[in-house]
Formats: structure tokens, C-alpha cells, sequence
């Protein structure tokens, strides 16, 4: 599908700006002209298909949705499934959190959402997909959707409503899901897409800052790193790289445009694909920044299990990822 | 008079709200009072599921994303 890219790459740099092939220089430029070119052309499909489905299941409809009647568990695979086509802004988890379970979604519903949605957006999808096909692209969308329901499921089970903090407990006492007094515009196809492409334009807009980095980051490594340099470092069959990947990448605050591009270039230098996804699951799931917000909702104890959970579930789907991959 | 309000927990989407409602105001000359709200206990009244959502006169106009200044000031003339 982008082999006429590549032949353009390799014109422009090795042609026009006679830069010899197999420098490092012309390497390094070549792979930040065809990585770029390519992921912003996939993110401009990726994030209209995604905008069409959210234009059509935008948030308020889901909640009202779940809320309607008894799903018997699958209302975990509804919220996981919504959460990967809604846009996510981490400023929007507290009112998101609160407008969930005052309609009335149980707590571990609302928590699958919340994990999801950071986790599989248009974004990273567009991004998995420009550098490691689409069978990657695919495993890691299922995955995220599996490990939303796992761990909404595991931390319903925990019965955490009691850590919840006072004034949301309040807001659980007297909920009422009668509020849902919105109408939709009822909007054909070509009327709704002028909005599905400013929203489209506006997400582009909004990483291609930190995709050109990451990118530019990549390039240099690709580059300059020697070859397997990583398989010194990080052995397919050393027990313990997955969990330090994923611990390490809990705390760093990263979106999947910045990190995406970096990790491709570590993978081809050696580090092993799963480990790797999992460390950018861990990166961009969870985050202090996120945590620190959604300290408003929750204690302390319960933002450490909640992170805990998260982390244990993103370790085994690494292992997975390593077994399958 | 029409009253605007920005809903938002204070993050960069938040703020450049704020700022396009100002300018879209200016541009109109649409007579109309601003007010930033950031506290999440309040903002949880209005039913707020996305941030930032940018209310005219009590309706919910824009909801989680940033509008452009034509954007808010075609709504300002309605």
C-alpha cells in the first residue's frame, strides 16, 4: 500500500539531496520522511472511521445505553468496546467517572471505560498500524479491550465503593438516572461529516507535534543504534523484562503519538515486540498525572489498587504478547 | 446579554476555550459575560461527561472539544 512512498523516500533523499545510501544520515532522513508521511495519512483515515462510529454513539448516548437495562456482564465489553472510539482527554476522566456512576453504571463498568479509553484511541491505532501492520494493530486493540473488561471485572469484584471519597459518595446516595432528558440530532451521513473532519483535523492538529518528535527520536536511533543492540540488554527469555517495562512506564506521561515512534525503532534494535507494547500500555494507561485527578474520586487506597490491578493485567498481556507475537 | 461559560478542569483544551470565547466576543461584538468554571463539584450540576463543554445561556452548545473562534462566534450571533 506504500510502496510508492518508499520510492518517493528513496528519490528525494538518495537522488535529489544526493545523499549516499547506507549513510547513516541518508538512513536516518529517509525513515523520517516515509514515517511521517505514512502515519499522517493513516491517522487522517484512521480518525474519520473513528469519528463517523463516535458521531453516530457519541458518550452521552452510551451511558444512557448501558444505563437503560441489566446486561448481565456484557455492559464490560460495551463500555471497553465505546471507550476505544471515544476521544479521551485525561481532564475529562473525573466528570466522565462521576457521570457514569451516577447514571447508575456499576463502578467496575465505568473503571472498564476509563481503562480503555486512553489506552486504544484512533491515535495508536493509526500509529500501530503505519509500523507494525495490521495482525499487531489487531492483537493490540483485542488485548485492550480484553484487559479493560479483565480489570473492571477483577476490581468490581473487590467491592471498592466504600473508598470512594466522601462528597462522590454523596453525589451515589441521591443518583438519578431520570436526568437523561437529552435529544440527539437525528443528521444523515454527509451532514455529519463537516464536524467528523474538524474533530479529525483537530486530533492531527493536536499530536503531530509529538509524532514528528517521535519520529525524529526514531530516525536518529534508527540510524545510529547498531542492530540488536537491545538484545543485550533485554533477552526475550529473561522472566523479569516484561514487569520492569511495565513498572518503569506506569509513572512516565506520555500520549501513544510520542511514544509509538520511538518504540518501533527499539523493536527493530532488538527489544522484543511484546515487551515493548506492554511498556507503551503501561505509558500511556497510566500515568501520576492521571492518578493525581482522579484523586478527586478516589482515596489513595483505592487509586493504589486501581493502578495495581491495571499494572498486573498490562504484565500478563505482555507475556502474552511475547507468547503470540 | 448573553451569558457563556466554560466548563473545564483547568487543562490546555480548557483554557484555549477561554481564550477563542474572548476572542469570538470581540470579533462580534456580541454583549456577553464569561465565566470559567473549574470547580468539578459544580460542574458535575450540569451533567458535564466531556470537558471542555462551552454553554450559551445555559445550553450546552460544544461538548469536549475545543471550538475555532468562527466556530463560537457563529453560535454567539444566533
Amino acid at each position: 500500500m506504500f510502496d510508492w512512498l518508499q520510492t518517493l523516500a528513496d528519490w528525494l533523499i538518495y537522488s535529489i539531496f544526493q545523499l549516499p545510501k547506507g549513510s547513516k544520515l541518508g538512513d536516518a532522513l529517509n525513515f523520517f520522511f516515509f514515517d511521517t508521511i505514512k502515519i499522517f495519512i493513516l491517522l487522517g483515515m484512521v480518525t474519520m472511521i473513528m469519528g463517523v462510529i463516535n458521531s453516530y454513539f457519541p458518550i452521552d448516548k452510551v451511558r444512557i445505553f448501558l444505563t437503560k437495562r441489566k446486561w448481565y456482564g456484557l455492559d464490560y465489553f460495551i463500555a471497553s468496546l465505546f471507550g476505544t472510539i471515544t476521544p479521551f482527554c485525561s481532564c475529562s476522566s473525573v466528570p466522565l467517572f462521576i457521570g457514569f456512576v451516577k447514571g447508575g453504571i456499576p463502578l467496575g463498568v465505568t473503571l472498564a471505560f476509563l481503562i480503555s479509553s486512553p489506552l486504544v484511541d484512533a491515535v495508536s491505532v493509526a500509529i500501530f498500524l503505519g509500523m507494525f501492520g495490521w495482525k499487531v494493530t489487531i492483537v493490540y486493540v483485542v488485548s485492550g479491550i480484553l484487559l479493560s473488561m479483565l480489570a473492571g471485572f477483577i476490581l468490581s469484584k473487590l467491592k471498592l465503593e466504600h473508598l470512594l471519597t466522601d462528597w462522590v459518595k454523596q453525589i451515589l446516595e441521591n443518583k438519578n438516572s431520570s436526568d437523561a432528558e437529552l435529544s440527539f440530532e437525528k443528521l444523515s451521513f454527509i451532514e455529519r461529516l463537516p464536524d467528523v473532519f474538524r474533530e479529525s483535523w483537530g486530533i492531527i492538529k493536536g499530536v503531530s507535534i509529538y509524532i514528528l518528535i517521535g519520529i525524529a527520536i526514531g530516525g536518529a536511533m534508527h540510524g545510529y543504534i547498531p542492530t540488536g543492540f537491545f538484545e543485550d540488554y533485554i533477552q526475550q527469555d529473561n522472566p523479569l523484562a516484561v514487569p520492569i517495562a511495565v513498572i518503569v512506564g506506569v509513572p512516565m506521561y506520555s500520549n501513544s503519538a510520542g511514544i509509538l515512534p520511538v518504540l518501533e525503532v527499539l523493536v527493530q534494535k532488538g527489544v522484543p515486540l511484546g515487551t515493548a507494547i506492554a511498556f507503551s500500555m503501561a505509558v500511556v494507561g497510566l500515568s501520576i498525572p492521571e492518578g493525581l485527578l482522579l484523586k478527586k474520586v478516589m482515596t489513595t487506597k483505592m487509586l493504589f489498587i486501581f493502578f495495581g490491578v491495571v499494572t498486573a493485567c498490562i504484565i500478563v498481556s505482555g507475556y502474552l504478547f511475547n507468547l503470540i507475537l | 446579554m448573553k451569558t457563556v461559560k466554560v466548563l473545564g478542569t483547568g487543562c490546555a483544551k480548557c483554557k484555549s476555550s477561554y481564550d477563542h470565547v474572548l476572542e469570538a466576543i470581540r470579533i462580534t461584538g456580541v454583549e456577553a459575560s464569561v465565566e470559567k468554571i473549574e470547580d468539578i463539584e459544580e460542574m458535575m450540576r450540569y451533567n458535564v461527561l466531556t470537558t471542555p463543554v462551552l454553554m450559551i445561556d445555559e445550553v450546552a452548545v460544544i461538548k469536549g472539544r475545543v471550538a475555532s473562534v468562527a466556530e463560537i462566534a457563529e453560535l454567539l450571533k444566533r
